[in-house]
């Protein structure tokens, strides 16, 4: 069983990491801000959720798992609202064709 | 000694680049954030040596507040239209920078590899006297009852920078609000994110300070993080900056360093020695002094981050 | 080399690329900035003493690591006094954020 989280944890934090890696790529390698600020989206959702459902197994009890998911939560919440700012100000300076 | 791994090797390899970077780069605005990027990456170097209360502070002091104080000052200074330096230091003063700092990293690199081995450590001493204060976290316990002196100092040294700051503002802005008025959307989206996260800053922040007794975290950290949610009130313009010839800002501020002091003269009355805690009554004092401490850490970071007064001033 | 000393070295070079850059650096900001990561380059250095004094079940001596936030809040409130200078002589004198002019 014990065996089977460990794979678990290998296999999401691996593709938590894919997914990371992915997201710098697409940061550096995109035209404009509004396509990196779709890159680093799904960094920070598919990135980080799936490291922290790969930790989850190896957290402390109850506590230490709610305090994971917290984590990815507030993550998300203030990475949405700052890509909009973002967004916003790049869309006022230079608007979409 | 636990033999560095790759994960070491990688860490400090990037941190190195970061710091180039942060040298080299263009403008000061990449420099800044390359800056932000190496002090949080230097957390995990914290971690790799063990130092969790320490990679706390570094992450919300060392990378966050810093980080917020030199981009509100890149972005003032490029607005009054601070050209880029057009007269760059002659080569033959960089060689001898260059040949100065090499020097004085080969000098430290070499004393730290001929660091005495066994390393003389003041661990087990600090472990023997832990259960006489009450706590279990042997980095707090050296903070606030072994080193009590120190952070006494230091919280007077953030009090003094603050006053250094603050008499840099004009004459006719004395007494005045710090920072720039932020308009506010009250429906606009980093008004509903403040709203939200406002609250459970608060409650993280108090957590971090409650917890340190026996786990990482501390007065320094959990204060850091309620000065950074004022600041996001204020960003989101849900509060101004109050006045600092304010009475309320002025007891925010003294109230920690001056319960601190008072317990510490209560010291030599209670249990023998100035800042020495009363015997069976450690952690409730040390509680009592540690909460009026983080909100007045709040304030002095918060406030120091804010500058000195801009408007409204008193004369 | 253990993972104390790497840290310890490691430190020791972010002080020479900290005083190479307070140095070189034309842009007083930039100084600041440099200052900042000498700081961090010497925090690390003590990071390595308390490592290396790990004993009875700690990972790592608690007396430095208290020395190093001391520093750390310090060097904010240095970093904090010296913005705020920076701010105030380039708002009374417009371009004097630059490096004073010298003799060629």
């Amino acid at each position: 069983m014990s065996g089977l989280l460990d794979l678990w944890t290998v296999v999401a934090v691996s593709g938590g990491a894919f997914f990371f890696l992915a997201g710098t790529v697409g940061l550096l390698r995109f035209p404009d801000v509004l396509t990196r600020l779709h890159a680093l989206t799904k960094a920070d959702n598919l990135g980080l959720g799936l490291v922290v459902l790969g930790l989850l197994p190896r957290a402390e009890g109850l506590q230490g798992a709610v305090k994971l998911l917290s984590v990815w939560l507030l993550v998300m919440l203030s990475g949405a609202t700052v890509s909009q700012l973002i967004a916003r100000v790049a869309g006022r300076e230079s608007p979409p064709a | 000694m636990t033999p560095a791994s790759l994960l070491d090797l990688g860490i400090g390899a990037v941190a190195l680049a970061l710091a180039a970077f942060a040298g080299a780069a263009r403008s000061s605005f990449a420099a800044i954030v390359g800056f932000v990027a190496l002090g949080l990456l230097l957390a995990l170097a914290w971690l790799r040596l063990g130092a969790p209360d320490v990679a706390l502070t570094e992450v919300a002091i060392g990378g966050g507040l810093t980080g917020l104080l030199l981009i509100g000052a890149e972005r003032r200074l490029r607005a009054r239209a601070m050209a880029e330096a057009s007269d760059p230091v002659s080569t033959r003063v960089r060689v001898a920078a260059a040949v100065l700092s090499a020097g004085v990293a080969a000098g430290l690199a070499a004393a730290v590899l001929s660091l005495p081995i066994p390393a003389p450590t003041l661990g087990p001493a600090a472990l023997r006297e832990l259960p006489r204060t009450g706590l279990d976290n042997p980095v707090t316990a050296a903070l606030i009852a072994f080193r009590a002196f120190d952070t006494l100092a230091e919280k007077v040294v953030l009090l003094l920078a603050l006053v250094g700051v603050w008499s840099l503002a004009p004459d006719r802005e004395w007494g005045g609000r710090p920072g720039q008025r932020y308009p506010l959307d009250a429906d606009g989206v980093l008004a509903f994110l403040v709203r939200l996260l406002v609250p459970v800053g608060v409650v993280f922040g108090g957590y971090i300070l409650w917890v340190s007794a026996g786990a990482p975290g501390g007065a320094f950290q959990g204060g850091a993080i309620l000065a950074t949610m004022w600041l996001a009130a204020r960003m989101a313009g849900l509060t101004d900056a109050p006045r600092l010839c304010a009475s309320r800002v002025r007891w925010a501020l003294a109230a920690g360093p001056l319960v601190f002091f008072a317990a510490g003269l209560a010291g030599p009355l209670v249990a023998g020695g100035f800042l020495a805690w009363p015997v069976g009554f450690e952690k409730p004092v040390i509680v009592a002094i540690e909460i009026p401490l983080m909100l007045s850490i709040a304030a002095v970071l918060g406030l120091l981050l804010a500058g000195p007064a801009q408007r409204d001033g008193a004369r | 080399m253990s993972t104390a000393t790497l840290f310890g070295v490691y430190g020791a070079v972010l002080v020479g690329i900290g005083l190479y850059g307070m140095i070189v650096q034309t842009e007083l900001l930039r100084r600041i900035v440099a200052f900042d990561v000498l700081g961090s380059g010497i925090f690390l250095i003590f990071g390595a003493v308390a490592r290396r004094g790990a004993a009875g079940g700690l990972a790592s001596d608690p007396i430095p690591q208290a020395m190093v936030i001391t520093g750390l809040v310090v060097a904010f409130a240095a970093t904090g006094v010296a913005t705020a200078l920076l701010l105030r002589l380039s708002a009374s004198a417009e371009g004097v954020a630059r490096r004073p002019e010298g003799p060629p």
